[in-house]
This record gives structure tokens, C-alpha cells and sequence, in this order.
């Protein structure tokens, strides 16, 4: 398989307009990603598995991944007049790191047994812009996985010709595996003798348990 | 007359047919788990068909975000419950991945010798549950199950456990062979030929079964390529990937065997490369149990507890006997996980269920279904 | 001939049947509750607590250290520790726990709390047998019914239960030893000063 340097440069070439970045891999795994702009990611997975050098026909994975926002206090030195004389203070301020939903595919060929591209979409944001383009029509595999990554994350595919929830009721509300997901406290209806679990449904039927 | 002689025109139905809205439901003994399908019948013939799953699911991936790295092994076995031991080396292998830890010859050794075992009993637990379904009514079940129990029998000896096994490690195994062990699997590896032979001598020249699987389920090459579908799906159909000759993960690449790959892609084919599966995974144990070595069994830099590894992520599969079972980490250096994702072959196989079973009538959707091979604890995790 | 295939299967089937009259190989069904299979030394089912000695909690060997708490994957072992503390094998004060308590209708018998266990006072029973009828009272056992003989360990578990014994003869003979050395070392010089 070429270089990730090399196939970015041949995606650019073929898919004009779209931006194409190396995200490193801190592991020893060493499996770097691209990440992809969702404009024109539909026009890169195409050329992906068309090029026949390339030919990865076989999307082996897609999954979801929630990274909330986090607040970081750095120290950084200012210079500030303090008492008419001007000092470099230290001054804390906060950073704060940018709140996206991602979804991350691998690829594989099954032609050239090579292997694997890690391309990765992210949203603009957790709350209301979360669409990204559903790669099912350039690999079949997608269909199901992306169905899994609306019903437990939330983000929707835009062509996906069946979007709806796969492992949850169709009648459910929240997204589970986000990281601020709630977890309702009236599900163990039948109170085993775990402290917290019997707490939780003490407060929940304040008559006594319904079981 | 196989019901493949029925052409797809049928599945626009005339103005004056109705169709018959079946739910074959979760509770049902040939869907193999709770696992439901929606199929709109004209007739007898299917016209569409959802498969509807989700209600085993456990949420496992949100589990192992609480868990530390360790306590996620048992979880790991529950997964596709009949092959227990290929989930714990996915797993261990993808964190070795992200650890940079290496498992010494010896335990790699055990590892295959285990992994093709548990390829033993799925195979033969599938070929019992296919003519199950098709209406043998249990013989060839008992059968098989009465030499899938002797290796469940060595599997207690070593592991602690029949089918929860929770006996791989990161950067090993979990203890060493008990004496006898060896004897005992050279013992029953020279005896599984002649069973497969009885098997073979019950089913594969019965016309029943000839005429109930030859030209069902057909798939395509390039759907199934296309489809994500892996494992001996994807070989029924031609196209030549199995992940111990890709990857060569472990010590594979040291054994000599050959990959067995289908014509048609129809039922037949698919129950024929199992069988003949295992009879390549006997000649790997052999050579296996020939060859192992002495040595450690875990890597010495291997901690049990409070594992950290640095923050990254890997992305790390092996040949389960369903299918290319992968794992998908990321850690932020904490203990836990931070995503930890498994891709489940049973579920991408059901992918193009509904394209296999189009123009085929009801009972021969049971019967596909059967030969897709899905266990529904990997399905709904 | 149509129908070849299925007269080899029928002869297999009877090859079986009458097999089954005669031939071990044949007959594999184990007349439980009557017949029973010889328990196998590494199976694993719940955990149990073992002491050593006569009486059960003096002779506990778990101190409280709650790794097993922590390791458990379903969180099904509830310890609270006890402020008096009791001596161990070679003799040191260790803590003991006042609740040591085992959910074992949560329980997986993973065995993970037996891999980390330092002091090698949890380890895992064969017992199977265990259903009751009251499914929340009867299936939490606190410490009493957990606690078992260091004999009964040498009998479920003989290998291990042996390794174990050796290694802790030869550590309380070195605890004695090492007492030993020390009361009969000349005692220090009486520092000037003191009281007089």
C-alpha cells in the first residue's frame, strides 16, 4: 500500500476541493487516519475504491465516536502593568477544545489484500449541525453500521437509503452512547440487594417496588 | 424442484394479490437467538423482508467504557457465545496493539491450537443447527454435539470453564497447559476424521439436502464484496480472503494450509466449506501440537492490573469462524477505554439477507438464515 | 439410484443404534442426578473464602485490601473493613474484613478476583448446585457461608492448593527464623542520659 502522504496527494489530484488532513496515532499500533471534509467525502470514497492501484472495495468497519468538549487551564506569561511597572505575570486561561461527533471507517482491499485506510468525518458540532454523508451508496457494508452509529450517537446520514434505529425501539428518544447520556433510574424494576440499585429504586416508587 | 426455478418477476405482484405481512418472530426455534424478521409474502414466496434485532442488546461498548481494560475479557466471551476463545484473542490482540506488548511463542501457540478448536465446535454446532432447521429434527445435532462436548471437556480442563472461557490475557494466556492436555488433544484430533467422515457418510450425499440447499441463496461475488460480508460467506462465492493468510496474524504464518473456496454461493456451498474448514483446521492442529514450544506464556512487561496504555487508538481483527471479528480502542491514557468498539461479522453478514432471500419461498429463508451463521450476542452486542 | 444418499444415512443411524448397546462411544448420556461426571480440578463456578486452621473467621486469610472489590467486572463483592485487626500466618497484624459479601446471582465466574487476589484467600469453588428458592435473600452469601477449610481447597484443587501450602511453610519457617534472630541478638548499649 502506498504511503498516507501518497494517497492524499493522488485524492486531492482526483477529488478537486477537497481537504484532506494526517490525524497521527500516539499508540504503537501506528495507524494513522485522513480526515476527510463531509463535502466531498462521497467524491473521495468513490475514487477510493475505484482507483486500481488503491481498490479498497471493502469498507470493513464504520463507527461512531463522541468527543465532548473539555476545559483546559493553561499558564501563559503576559505582560501587565502591575503598579505603574510593567511585569510578566503568569495568567491562567482557559482553552476550550472544539465539541464533535466522528465518524470513523476502515478500509481494506480484498483485490490487493492491502490495508487499512482509516478515513475519519467529523461534525461541526454535538448539538444541531450533526449530518454528514452517508457513504452506503459507494459500500454496501456501511448500511447497517451506520444505522447503529444515528440510533447510539445521533449523527445523520445524509443518502442512506434506510436511516432509521436498528437496536433500540423506534420509539426511543436519547442517543446511549454519548458520554453524557443519562441513564433512566426506573429500569430495574426488580431491586436486587445492591446498595445504590436499592436507593435509587427506594426513591423511584416511594410507595414500595411494584414487583 | 429447487426453488430457485421461481424468477424475480414475482416480486412485483399483480393488482389482485395481497400480500401476506409475516413476522417471523423473536421467540421463534430457526432464527437462532431473538432475532426477528418482517416478510411480506405473495404467497409463499418472499417479496420483502427486514430483519429487526436489538433485542439482546446490552450495550456492552458503553460496559467496557467503565471497565477497566481487564474486567472487559469476561464481557468479551459473551459476545458470540459459541466461540468464546476467538473473542478473547481479538481483543487481547487489539490491546496488545495499542500497548505494544508481545505475547511469547508458546502462548501464541496455544492461541492457535484454541482458536482452531473453537472453529471445530462452531462449525459443528452450525452444521447440527442448519439441518435442524431444514427439519432433521435433531440427529445430525446430537452428532455433532457429541464431539463438540469432548472439546468443551478439554476446554474445562485448561480453562475453568466450558463456554465462558475468559482465557486470554494481554501479552498471553492466563495459565499454563495441565499435564495430559497435549495427550489428550493429539487423541481427539486423530479421532475427529472419522467423525467428520460418519457426518459426511449421514448428510452430504442425502437427496433432501441436495435438493433443499443446491441453488438457494445465491450471493454474488461483487455484492459480497461490496456487502462487507467475510468468513465462509464470503469464500462460498469465490473470492479468496481469510484473514490467517492476509494478516498472518500470530504465528499463523508458520502453518500449512489450504483455503477452501466455493462455486455458486448458494446454501450447499456454504455448508460444504465448513465441513471441509474443518478438516483444515485438524491439519493445523496437528502441526500445531507437533511444533509448540517451551517457554513463558505472558510477556514479562504484562501488568494485570491498572493497565494504561498510552493514548491512541488500533484497530485490530482475526478469521472468527463467523467471520473477520475486529476491535476498535482508543484510549486516552486513563485505565479504561475511551471508544470501544467491536465489528461484529454476524451483523455485516446480515447486511444483504433481504437480496439473498428475494424470490425464494418462506421456508427457504429459514433455511438462509441458517446458513449465514449468526449468533445474536455479537449481533446486538 | 435416487435415494442412494439417503439409505447411507439411514445405515449410520442404525450403525449408531445398535452401537449404542454395546459400544462406550456410542452411549454418551450420563444418568444424572444418579451417575455423575468426576469433578474436573480447574473448573471454576463461585468464589469461596478459605481459612486455615479450626476456626473459620480467626483463621481467614482475606486482610480487606479490596482489589478483588475493584477488579470485579459486575461489582458483585461488597466488603467493609473492620478496625480490629488479627494477626496472619507468619504472625504480622493485618486488617480483616466485617462484611465480605458475594452476589452470586451477578457473579460470572470470571475468576478474575482469584487472579489478583495477593494473599491467595479467595479462590473458586466447583460447587454447582446452588439453586434456592428465594432468589434475593438466599443467593447474597456474606462471609460465614463463604468462609471453607484450607482442607477442603486441598481437596477441589490439589495442584494449586499444594504449590500454595509449600510456599507458605516456607515462609513462616523464614518469619521464625528471622523472630528468632532477632531475640537472641545482643541487646544495645544503654544510651547515656537515660534514665538512671
Amino acid at each position: 500500500m502506498e504511503t498516507l502522504e501518497q494517497i492524499k496527494a493522488r485524492i486531492e489530484a482526483a477529488a478537486p476541493g477537497a481537504r484532506v488532513e494526517i490525524v497521527p496515532n500516539g499508540s504503537p499500533a501506528n495507524q494513522p487516519s485522513l480526515l476527510l471534509d463531509a463535502g466531498h467525502a462521497r467524491a473521495v470514497a468513490q475514487f477510493l475504491r475505484d482507483d486500481p492501484a488503491l481498490a479498497f472495495d471493502y469498507a470493513s468497519n464504520a463507527t461512531g465516536v463522541d468527543w465532548p468538549g473539555k476545559t483546559i487551564k493553561e499558564k501563559i506569561k503576559v505582560k501587565k502593568m502591575v503598579e505603574g511597572v510593567e511585569k510578566e505575570v503568569e495568567e491562567v486561561c482557559e482553552k476550550k477544545t472544539p465539541a464533535y461527533l466522528e465518524a470513523v471507517y476502515h478500509l481494506y482491499s480484498m483485490a490487493r489484500k492491502h490495508g487499512p485506510l482509516i478515513l475519519r468525518l467529523r461534525t461541526a458540532n454535538r448539538a444541531d449541525q450533526v449530518s454528514l454523508p452517508s457513504l452506503t451508496p459507494v459500500w454496501r457494508s456501511c448500511e447497517f453500521q451506520e444505522r447503529e452509529i444515528f440510533d447510539l450517537y445521533g449523527i445523520h446520514f445524509e443518502g442512506h437509503p434506510d436511516l432509521r434505529r436498528i437496536l433500540m425501539w423506534p420509539e426511543f428518544k436519547d442517543y446511549p452512547m454519548r458520554k453524557d447520556y443519562v441513564e433512566p433510574d426506573d429500569y430495574e424494576y426488580e431491586p436486587t440487594p445492591h446498595d445504590a440499585v436499592l436507593t435509587r429504586a427506594r426513591e423511584h416508587y416511594p410507595g414500595g417496588t411494584p414487583a | 424442484m429447487s426453488a430457485g426455478a421461481i424468477s424475480s418477476e414475482l416480486a412485483e405482484p399483480a393488482a389482485e394479490h395481497q400480500l401476506l405481512e409475516v413476522s417471523l418472530g423473536p421467540q421463534h426455534p430457526s432464527t437462532h437467538g431473538v432475532f426477528r424478521m418482517d416478510v411480506s409474502l405473495d404467497g409463499e414466496v418472499v417479496v420483502k423482508l427486514k430483519p429487526v434485532f436489538g433485542y439482546l442488546h446490552r450495550n456492552h461498548e458503553k460496559i467496557a467504557e467503565k471497565c477497566s481494560y481487564l474486567g472487559s475479557i469476561p464481557y468479551t466471551d459473551r459476545l458470540d457465545y459459541i466461540c468464546s476463545l476467538t473473542n478473547n484473542w481479538a481483543y487481547a490482540m487489539t490491546v496488545e496493539k495499542l500497548a505494544g506488548l508481545v505475547a511469547p511463542e508458546r502462548a501464541e501457540y496455544i492461541r492457535v491450537m484454541l482458536s482452531e478448536l473453537t472453529r471445530l465446535i462452531n462449525h459443528s454446532a452450525l452444521a447440527g443447527f442448519l439441518l435442524q432447521d431444514m427439519g432433521a429434527l435433531g440427529t445430525p445435532l446430537m452428532y455433532a454435539f457429541r464431539e463438540r462436548e469432548k472439546i468443551l471437556d478439554l476446554f474445562e480442563s485448561l480453562t475453568g470453564a466450558r463456554m465462558m472461557c475468559n482465557y486470554m490475557r494481554f501479552g498471553g494466556c492466563r495459565c499454563d497447559l495441565p499435564p495430559g492436555w497435549i495427550e489428550q488433544t493429539r487423541s481427539l484430533v486423530a479421532n475427529f476424521p472419522s467423525f467428520l467422515d460418519e457426518f459426511e457418510a449421514l448428510l452430504t450425499g442425502n437427496e433432501i439436502l441436495l435438493a433443499r440447499t443446491e441453488g438457494v441463496g445465491v450471493l454474488s461475488k461483487e455484492l459480497a464484496v461490496n456487502a462487507g460480508v467475510t468468513g465462509p460467506m464470503l469464500r462460498a462465492t469465490g473470492v479468496n480472503y481469510d484473514i490467517r493468510k492476509v494478516d498472518a496474524y500470530g504465528v499463523y504464518g508458520r502453518f500449512s494450509f489450504r483455503v477452501p473456496l466455493g462455486e455458486r454461493g448458494d446454501v450447499f456451498d456454504r455448508y460444504m466449506i465448513r465441513i471441509l474448514e474443518m478438516r483444515e483446521s485438524l491439519k493445523i492442529l496437528e502441526q500445531a501440537l507437533r511444533d509448540i514450544p517451551a517457554g513463558p506464556i505472558i510477556d514479562p512487561k504484562a501488568k494485570l492490573r491498572n493497565l494504561r496504555p498510552k493514548p491512541g487508538e488500533a484497530y485490530g481483527r482475526i478469521e472468527g469462524p463467523k467471520g473477520e471479528l475486529g476491535f476498535y480502542l482508543i484510549s486516552d491514557g486513563g485505565p479504561n477505554p475511551y471508544r470501544y468498539r467491536i465489528r461484529p461479522p454476524s451483523l455485516i453478514n446480515l447486511t444483504i439477507l433481504e437480496d439473498m432471500c428475494l424470490g425464494q419461498t418462506i421456508a427457504d429463508a429459514v433455511v438462509i438464515l441458517g446458513s449465514v451463521d449468526i449468533v445474536l450476542g455479537e449481533v446486538d452486542r | 439410484m435416487n435415494g442412494l444418499g439417503i439409505i447411507k444415512g439411514m445405515i449410520e443411524t442404525a450403525r449408531n443404534f445398535a452401537g449404542s448397546y454395546h459400544d462406550p462411544q456410542r452411549l454418551t448420556t450420563v444418568q444424572y442426578p444418579e451417575q455423575k461426571l468426576p469433578p474436573v480440578e480447574n473448573a471454576r463456578t463461585i468464589p469461596f473464602l478459605v481459612f486455615d486452621g479450626d476456626e473459620a473467621m480467626a483463621g481467614l486469610r482475606c486482610t480487606a485490601c479490596v482489589i478483588c472489590e475493584k477488579e470485579c467486572p459486575p461489582q458483585c463483592i461488597y466488603i467493609v473493613k473492620d478496625q480490629v485487626k488479627k494477626p496472619d500466618y507468619v504472625g504480622k497484624m493485618q486488617m480483616q474484613p466485617k462484611v465480605f459479601d458475594i452476589d452470586i446471582s451477578v457473579c460470572m465466574s470470571c475468576g478474575i478476583c482469584v487472579e489478583v487476589c495477593p494473599f491467595d484467600a479467595i479462590k473458586m469453588d466447583q460447587v454447582f448446585e446452588l439453586s434456592t428458592g428465594d432468589r434475593f435473600g438466599k443467593l447474597l452469601l456474606d462471609k460465614h457461608q463463604l468462609a471453607k477449610p484450607n482442607d477442603y481447597f486441598v481437596k477441589i484443587h490439589k495442584t494449586e492448593a499444594g504449590e500454595i501450602d509449600v510456599r507458605r511453610e516456607e515462609d513462616k519457617l523464614k518469619a521464625e527464623a528471622a523472630a528468632a534472630a532477632k531475640a537472641a541478638a545482643p541487646k544495645p548499649p544503654a544510651t547515656p542520659g537515660a534514665a538512671k
